[in-house]
């Protein structure tokens, strides 16, 4: 015992930290603040550890060429000793830190963190959330597979809408002219050690202010900050009402660490690593690129948006949004803290969640996506088959060959890039049919030069059958009169 | 007497810090040369040239084919990379459209389709005609097209890059010409 104690003297006789660790150890906090709700923070530095041992040791066997990382992270899965694992625990830990991050910043902005005088930590604590953003975008990319491949397709393909910058911009995105060894060498370069240096430099200066400025008080309604007396008052609490860091608060931060430490080895071993998918070459192209869970919602976006918005959306928003995020503390850095008195800022959250949350979950079926073997893999339900004469099914046929399927569903099977035909004989008569096909229109491309007469007159009749079996098909009344005066209510179609 | 801001170690201070400055400049021009080197050198070396997609006969009249070909830009460790597919159309046999593989949105790899005779892009539902002409779906173009020529019974492209939105008019031949053409009233 004594000789440790003299080894520890020693050292910190030249190093001269032991005041420093002991000032930030046994710093006072307030004591509400040794709350369950202070523990994401910690959590998310604990998981960014884990990131660095994880990451160091996939760097072991990974080899950052285009010709050989596919083959190395095959290696990493099935030939060295739980590399799949390893693998596995680097991949749902950049999850996991991503999802901690988004926590750790909703709880700071409804806890009125960002106030006075916290309004630097925010706007570090924002730079951190890009920078790890930034991780989990590249670390997909070194995972050098076909969505990999298409997934900066995508991304030089956004950047070069820049005006005038833009192809310059994709030049250096990509290291040349095409998606090739140069990119995933820069993309190496920009996870291991650019992107991480700075991550480990903004946590030091986040922590650090933390440190110093003491962790946020608890909010209370109708304590309201104002610069004047914020310090004071604060002060003031952790004299009357504090606890030490250490062992006050920090016994919640080791467990919640090691909670979501445990879930991330429990999702590790049950899901296993992710992908690699297919090979990255871009010769095969029967492939349908989608990107990691943190990027759906931009797939979605990316989707749903008018043409006409998209360039504009794509470069400007995410400039707004960080502008507004850094903003956030100089037009709001005094008042309430407490939630319970900040409708907007819940609001806010609210609607930011749920849109990014439904913009997720529809990109997790993709609706606007073709489905490009419906016509070929999903035969036609034998139900809309009965009871139809030659010319129907011969419909059918026409409406499986020329790929109808890939966008229009039937019984719930095919594309959902177009409406379900099930009924469409219900919404359009005879007429309407015809001109939809040969001219195509609301998103739905011209057929007329790929359809003859005679298919046209097939496919028709067979759409004319897609009806509820109560409900008749809709007709035109003006043209059966105009066809047939004496007996007006001949109907256009067959029951 | 001397001023007290003017004394020996002042001016050294001053001219050593000038000094560094200096240098730090003459050293940031090579850095930064460097780092921009993916700009500059697309304009060298092979970057221009013509590339065989193969024999006429692989492209016969009235169909539309896939065809790959090496990049002309290449590193050894490239690997499968810098194998780009493209589409080869042989409207009539006399004359040849090849299309980029990249849709004009967002990049994704287009299907042909001969049946409809329509090009689909599985990522976000973009639709293209058999002549490239956008159909339906997000793109706000048509699809990118390389320059092509006839030589020795090969067909022959100038592919140079991955075109995206942003740099089309550099891989596009036409565009010049198509932004002359004004519609009909």
């Amino acid at each position: 015992m004594r000789l440790i104690k003299n080894i520890g003297d020693w050292l910190d006789a030249r190093l001269q930290v032991g005041d420093v660790i002991r000032e930030t150890v046994e710093h006072q906090v307030p004591s509400k603040t040794a709350s369950w709700f202070y523990v994401f923070g910690s959590a998310a530095l604990v998981v960014f550890m884990l990131q660095i041992v994880t990451g160091i040791m996939l760097a072991l066997i990974y080899v950052p060429s285009a010709g050989q990382a596919w083959n190395s992270l095959q290696v990493l899965n099935h030939d060295i000793a739980l590399g799949w694992f390893i693998r596995a625990m680097h991949g749902w830990g950049s999850d996991f830190m991503v999802a901690i991050v988004l926590i750790h910043m909703v709880q700071v902005f409804l806890f009125g963190a960002y106030k006075f005088p916290r309004e630097l930590t925010w706007i570090v604590g924002v730079l951190l959330l890009l920078v790890t953003l930034g991780m989990a975008f590249t670390g997909q990319v070194l995972r050098f597979d076909q969505d990999a491949y298409w997934g900066l397709g995508i991304g030089a393909s956004i950047a070069s809408r820049v005006p005038v910058m833009g192809p310059s911009i994709v030049n250096l995105m990509l290291g040349g002219p095409i998606i090739a060894g140069a990119t995933l060498s820069r993309f190496f370069a920009l996870h291991v050690f650019v992107i991480p240096g700075l991550l480990i430099a903004f946590v030091c200066v986040h922590l650090l202010m933390v440190v110093k400025l003491g962790i946020n008080d608890w909010p209370m309604p109708g304590r309201v900050v104002r610069k004047a007396t914020y310090i004071k008052d604060y002060h003031a609490l952790t004299k009357k009402d504090g606890v030490p860091f250490v062992p006050g608060a920090v016994y919640k931060d080791l467990f919640f660490s090691a909670c979501i430490l445990l879930s991330i080895a429990a999702c590790a071993i049950y899901f296993g690593p992710f992908g690699p998918s297919g090979p990255p070459d871009p010769t095969i192209i029967q492939t349908a690129p989608r990107p990691d869970f943190f990027f759906l919602w931009l797939y979605a976006v990316l989707s749903l948006l008018p043409p006409s918005m998209e360039t504009p959306v794509l470069l400007i928003g995410p400039v707004l949004v960080i502008i507004g995020l850094v903003l956030l503390p100089f037009i709001f850095g005094e008042g309430e803290k407490s939630w319970k008195r900040r409708p907007i800022a819940v609001l806010t959250i609210l609607l930011v969640a749920v849109s990014l949350a439904t913009f997720t979950r529809l990109a997790g079926n993709a609706p606007w996506s073709p489905v490009m073997d419906a016509w070929s893999g999903m035969p036609v339900p034998s139900e809309f088959l009965h009871n139809r004469t030659a010319l129907e099914r011969q419909g059918a046929l026409v409406f499986q060959l020329k790929q109808c399927r890939n966008c229009h569903s039937l019984d719930n099977q095919g594309g959902k890039r177009g409406p379900a035909l099930d009924a469409v004989a219900v919404r359009l008569t005879q007429d309407q049919l015809i001109r939809q096909v040969i001219q195509g229109g609301g998103n739905m491309p011209a057929y007329g030069k790929n359809l003859t007469p005679a298919e046209t007159t097939a496919l028709v009749a067979f759409l004319e059958t897609l009806h509820p079996a109560g409900q008749p098909a809709a007709r035109d009344a003006s043209r059966s009169l105009a066809l047939t005066p004496d007996t007006p209510q001949t109907p256009a179609t067959r029951p | 007497m001397t001023p007290p801001d003017l004394t020996r170690r002042s001016v050294l201070m001053k001219i050593g810090i000038f000094v560094n400055s200096i240098i730090a400049l003459v050293l940031a021009v090579p850095i930064v040369r460097y780092l921009l080197s993916p700009i500059s050198k697309e304009r060298k070396g092979d970057w221009n040239a013509w590339i065989s997609l193969g024999g006429l006969e692989e492209f016969p009249a009235g169909q539309t084919r896939l065809a790959t070909y090496r990049n002309p830009v290449v590193n050894s460790w490239d690997g499968d990379t810098a194998d780009i597919a493209c589409w080869v159309r042989n409207v009539d046999g006399k004359s040849f459209q090849v299309f980029a593989i990249n849709c004009a949105h967002l990049g994704c790899p287009v299907r042909w389709f001969p049946q409809s005779g329509l090009f689909l892009c599985p990522c976000h539902g973009g639709v293209y005609y058999q002549d490239g002409s956008r159909a339906s779906g997000p793109p706000e173009r048509g699809l990118f097209q390389y320059q092509y020529r006839i030589e020795t019974g090969k067909l022959m492209i100038q592919a140079k890059e991955m075109p995206t939105p942003g740099r089309a008019a550099n891989s596009n031949p036409y565009s010049d010409i198509v932004r002359e053409i004004k519609p009909c009233a």
